[in-house]
């Protein structure tokens, strides 16, 4: 018989006792594996719907001049030797190497026209990509559905006065208002949106773009790789990631992280007092047998070695079960709270492994005042019939 | 040279500010073969004196010599390690391990030898055998009588073959009849050559020793 026997016995033969100490560090594992199953989940939920929600890359014509502009639309008449991006650069984007991370790829035709006697920026896009893109824009009437449909920006529609179901004159062009946007806040406001074909035409461009608007899913892959692949299917733009979305959807995302991880050391700690707690316990109701152990010679080391061994198959079978545990609870918790459908249970060996070394060490933590408090118990006080 | 050499032995208990002196001034040696009863009305120090011979108190003045060795100069944990190699103690109320079986009960102070298990499982089994207790190494404690229990103990106390027996109160819950057949048992040991010193409240118990020193009020009045 060694002491690992002394302590797998202890642990057979007081099953409920043990079942009780067991829990508390279940309930500790099980949480931390449900908090990091649910935060990874929710990081790709939160971070393809930030993918989504606007572009992430811009890609204008290289331009040796600095060009004067606000959320990247290059006021035309201010640049000179303005290369030019055409709609054959579009399909160029979408076969990258890296095309599986290409979301949404809305590009633009921007020129001055005048309305009424008003200079207002006209701007051509594909509604259907651009609808992708820009998730927040809330209609009053319809996107337009034909070529001779426009879109209002809000200040827009208010300089002019028109309203939904309206007609305005566009390079004498007669065409009819299906829809008012709602304030923004940004340049949509200012802007006039049409079909890409019908302004191509309007302003005597056919194939011409401004820009291209590109968001782009990075939870796999790093942004400046998707923008370097861009970059060399159009040698002839200039391609950058716009970094104040991506610093928002980076800030987002470890504000959740870490409160993901003040949660979990929070649990932590109330399931390492309760491991602590019942080890004193236990120590305590051992006096007895503590006392025999040091009677016949055992040493202060011998009595923590059992202490530790039982604290570590505890830890073990704790750790265990709360990976089990954590794994059906984040699969039951995470589609509700991310509101997607729940995929299958996936092993993740590492973190078993992770959660299995921390019950453990949790477990041993734990007991190491109790161990050490056991091994002092003077072994007269503690049998008292001597 | 005795096995056992106590000279001048006082222990003083200190309870706030009273002092309790619960052995005084106690001279003693115990050669080997010896079989000492320690009797004496309660309170007289026999307990102490056992606890104190079994390494486990330390004395307040004098000194305790065990096969040339002063044990109370020994640091704690060599302490623990002649208590291993030279004691089996008895205890009263036989204070066995109850989440271990019978062969584990016996085997537990070979736990931390460096006998294989092999070797354990030989050694705890012949002593079994010589208690009687053989067939019945898979039981709990529990699920022996008293009398079994004690021997239970007596095996324990003498699977390392230590060179001193301490016994406290061996048949102090158990009926006559029993309590005769573990005195036979000791006198049987002792007639091998083991050394027992064991207390007793038992005048029966005496005749078997070879011995007898009475305490009275923690000093030794009597050797006979």
């Amino acid at each position: 018989m060694k002491l690992k026997d002394i302590s797998i016995n202890n642990l057979r033969r007081r099953k409920s006792k043990v079942l009780f100490l067991i829990l508390g560090l279940t309930i500790g594992m099980t949480t931390v594996v449900t908090l990091i199953s649910i935060t990874r989940m929710m990081n790709e939920d939160i971070s393809n719907k930030l993918d989504e929600f606007g572009a992430n890359i811009l890609v204008i014509p290289r331009s040796k001049d600095l060009s004067l502009s606000y959320g990247g639309l290059n006021i035309g008449g201010v640049s000179i030797d303005t290369q030019t991006l055409e709609d054959s650069d579009i399909p160029k984007i979408r076969q990258i190497e890296v095309r599986e991370n290409i979301n949404t790829v809305s590009p633009k035709l921007l020129g001055v026209v005048e309305i009424e006697g008003k200079k207002i920026l006209l701007t051509g896009v594909l509604f259907q990509e651009e609808v992708r893109l820009k998730k927040w824009w809330k209609v009053h009437g319809a996107i337009p559905k034909s070529r001779d449909e426009v879109l209002l920006g809000n200040e827009v529609a208010v300089k002019l006065f028109k309203n939904t179901g309206d007609h305005l004159a566009i390079n004498g062009k007669t065409v009819r208002i299906s829809g008012i946007l709602d304030e923004t806040g940004s340049q949509d406001d200012f802007l006039i949106f049409s079909d890409l074909g019908f302004v191509q035409e309007a302003l005597k461009k056919p194939g011409a773009l401004s820009l291209i608007e590109v968001s782009a899913f990075c939870i796999s892959c790093p942004i400046e790789e998707i923008v370097s692949q861009i970059s060399k299917a159009l040698p002839h733009a200039k391609v950058t990631a716009i970094k104040q979305t991506l610093q928002t959807k980076m800030e987002a995302l470890d504000h959740f992280k870490k409160f993901s991880v003040g949660i979990s050391i929070i649990v932590l700690l109330i399931g390492g007092l309760i491991v602590f707690t019942n080890m004193m316990a236990s120590v305590n109701e051992r006096k007895r047998e503590i006392g025999i152990f040091r009677a016949i010679g055992f040493r202060k080391s011998h009595i923590i070695r059992i202490i530790f061994l039982e604290a570590i198959i505890v830890g073990f079978i704790g750790g265990m079960a709360g990976y089990l545990l954590g794994l059906g609870v984040s699969q039951l918790l995470g589609p509700i709270l991310t509101g997607t459908r729940g995929g299958n249970i996936s092993i993740d060996p590492f973190l078993a492994v992770g959660v299995i070394f921390l019950s453990v060490t949790m477990g041993i933590l734990s007991s190491i005042y109790p161990a050490i408090h056991a091994s002092k118990m003077d072994p007269t006080t503690a049998l008292r019939s001597l | 040279m005795s096995l056992i050499e106590i000279k001048k032995l006082s222990k003083t208990y200190e309870s706030g500010e009273e002092r309790v002196p619960a052995l005084v001034d106690v001279d003693l040696n115990i050669d080997r073969g010896d079989f000492i009863s320690v009797m004496g009305p309660s309170g007289s120090g026999k307990s102490t004196l056992l606890t104190i011979l079994g390494g486990l108190n330390h004395p307040t003045e004098g000194e305790v010599v065990v096969d040339e060795i002063p044990i109370y100069q020994l640091p704690m944990e060599k302490l623990a390690d002649f208590r291993r190699e030279y004691l089996g103690f008895i205890f009263q109320s036989f204070q066995l391990i109850p989440y271990l079986n019978v062969i584990e009960n016996v085997m537990l102070p070979l736990s931390i030898t460096e006998k294989s298990n092999r070797e354990q499982l030989i050694m705890a089994g012949e002593i079994l055998e010589r208690m009687g207790l053989k067939g019945k190494g898979k039981r709990l404690p529990d699920q022996l009588s008293g009398g079994e229990q004690e021997r239970l103990a007596i095996a324990r106390a003498l699977v390392n073959s230590p060179p001193i027996l301490l016994a406290d109160e061996p048949t102090g819950n158990l009926d006559s009849k029993t309590g005769k057949e573990i005195m036979e048992l000791f006198k049987s040991l002792n007639e091998e050559g083991q050394t027992i010193v064991m207390v007793t409240h038992n005048p029966e118990n005496v005749a078997y020793s070879s011995r007898t020193i009475q305490l009275r009020d923690g000093k030794l009045v009597k050797t006979t």
